[in-house]
């Protein structure tokens, strides 16, 4: 049972490394990335769960694994909104930070060329 | 003496210190970097975990298409010049955090070590679903995508039109219809050039024969279909092929392929074979192949698209 055991410190420790960035840090790409590394920790924890359920000789559950197979991908799109979304930011505002107390580049117009 | 525990202690210990890397690096290239080597450490995990199609996946689509989403993010929003200018949190909220982290890494670990044993399993329908009327596919996995939960499947292609769809919409309103911005610089390097030309026939061998051996061995659309995009990518790069208007009509008929064929076929199921989403036996391995190539081409299409971003004006990168 090693293998899931270090599997288990793996996804929790991914979970929580992902977290502390998600909230510290002020980018927000780096959030994005911190997200991101949430989101791979709890799809270890499906993979665990699939290979504790191996049965009728299978050595895994196949219906958790296609579920991350499927999440990686969703994944994948939800980053790429999350992208675009933020380098629109930067072309309007000139900046990408998230503090409304900090001073806009420009308001109103946009900083497009 | 085995010395499995120690690689696999080894990885981890990779993983979780390439993970770590990219919360504190200094600069966001760096984080970004790191987060690549993460995506491709984590598919060997999954490999431990005898989960071939989904280290395949993490490899193409964890690792590889977002590594270059985040790159093509990080020179768009010329990280060097963004740098945020917010003052950093004080060390006391940091420790606070960093102790509230800990907490729920080490509850979440103990919630998964003390799982009851006899794991509740859906195993058996799903090798049932495999070999039963519904497939006969070698892949469980493949069986699990394309039969036995289907409409979920059809459902994510959807969620994958919807990312396209939100993509262009944060577009500027006066870029629509317009192609996206290229991929690199107008004169792009020559060791880059012999790259584009030479890799992807290869590649794209390579993913057609992942696609079409997914149906017996670990593989599939999915994996296939990002081996594809990232061919495409490559030759973007280049410049030898630049992003397509985003209202060609080609473009959109590509991206709706896979989820239409799918409905098509999941409807007709529903008066042929008695259910929504049945096949008829003695078609099922012939109409699954069908509908994984149309969703091939759909994963290959949008996955490009949802990296070049929405539509720019000529000469704006």
């Amino acid at each position: 049972m090693t293998p899931l055991i270090v599997a288990t410190l793996v996804a929790a420790s991914l979970v929580g490394i992902g977290v502390y960035g998600f909230i510290l840090h002020p980018h927000p790409l780096r959030k994005l990335l911190a997200f991101n590394l949430i989101g791979g920790g709890v799809f270890l924890v499906f993979g665990i769960v699939a290979r504790r359920g191996s049965a009728a000789g299978l050595p895994f559950d196949p219906v958790p694994q296609a579920m991350v197979i499927t999440g990686i991908v969703v994944a994948f799109a939800a980053s790429a909104i999350a992208i675009a979304i933020i380098v629109r930011l930067y072309k309007l505002e000139g900046g990408v930070d998230l503090d409304p107390a900090l001073p806009r580049k420009s308001d109103g117009e946009s900083t497009e060329s | 003496m085995n010395v499995q525990p120690f690689l696999d202690i080894s990885l981890a210990a990779l993983v979780i210190g390439v993970a770590l890397f990219t919360i504190i690096a200094k600069d966001e290239f760096s984080a970004v970097v790191a987060y690549v080597a993460y995506g491709i450490f984590l598919a060997i995990v999954w490999v431990r975990l005898y989960a071939p199609d989904v280290a395949l996946t993490e490899a193409a689509v964890g690792g590889g298409v977002t590594g270059v989403l985040l790159v093509m993010a990080g020179k768009r929003l010329d990280v060097s010049a963004t740098m945020v200018v917010a003052k950093k949190p004080s060390v006391a909220f940091s420790a606070f955090v960093a102790a509230c982290s800990i907490l729920l890494a080490g509850s979440l670990a103990a919630v998964i070590l003390s799982l009851p044993d006899a794991a509740p399993s859906l195993a058996p329908q799903a090798a049932a679903a495999a070999q039963g009327p519904g497939a006969g596919l070698g892949n469980p996995i493949t069986a699990v995508l394309m039969s036995y939960r289907s409409f979920d499947t059809m459902l994510e292609k959807v969620v994958l039109i919807l990312a396209v769809v939100g993509v262009w919409s944060v577009g500027a309103d006066e870029a629509w219809g317009a192609a996206p911005a290229p991929f690199g610089p107008a004169t792009p390097s020559d060791a880059l050039l012999f790259l584009a030309k030479t890799l992807p026939p290869i590649g794209g061998l390579i993913g057609v024969h992942i696609f079409w051996t997914g149906a017996d061995e670990p593989g599939g659309a999915f994996q296939g279909g990002a081996l594809l995009a990232a061919m495409w990518m490559v030759a973007m790069m280049a410049r030898l092929a630049d992003p397509p208007p985003i209202n060609s009509r080609w473009l959109r008929l590509a991206l709706i392929s896979g989820p239409a064929v799918f409905l098509a076929i999941g409807v007709a199921g529903a008066m042929l074979a008695g259910h929504f989403f049945a096949y008829p036996s003695a078609l099922a391995k012939p109409l699954i192949l069908f509908i994984e190539t149309f969703m091939l081409l759909s994963i290959a299409v949008a996955l490009p698209m949802l990296v070049a971003g929405p539509a720019a004006r000529k000469g704006v990168r």
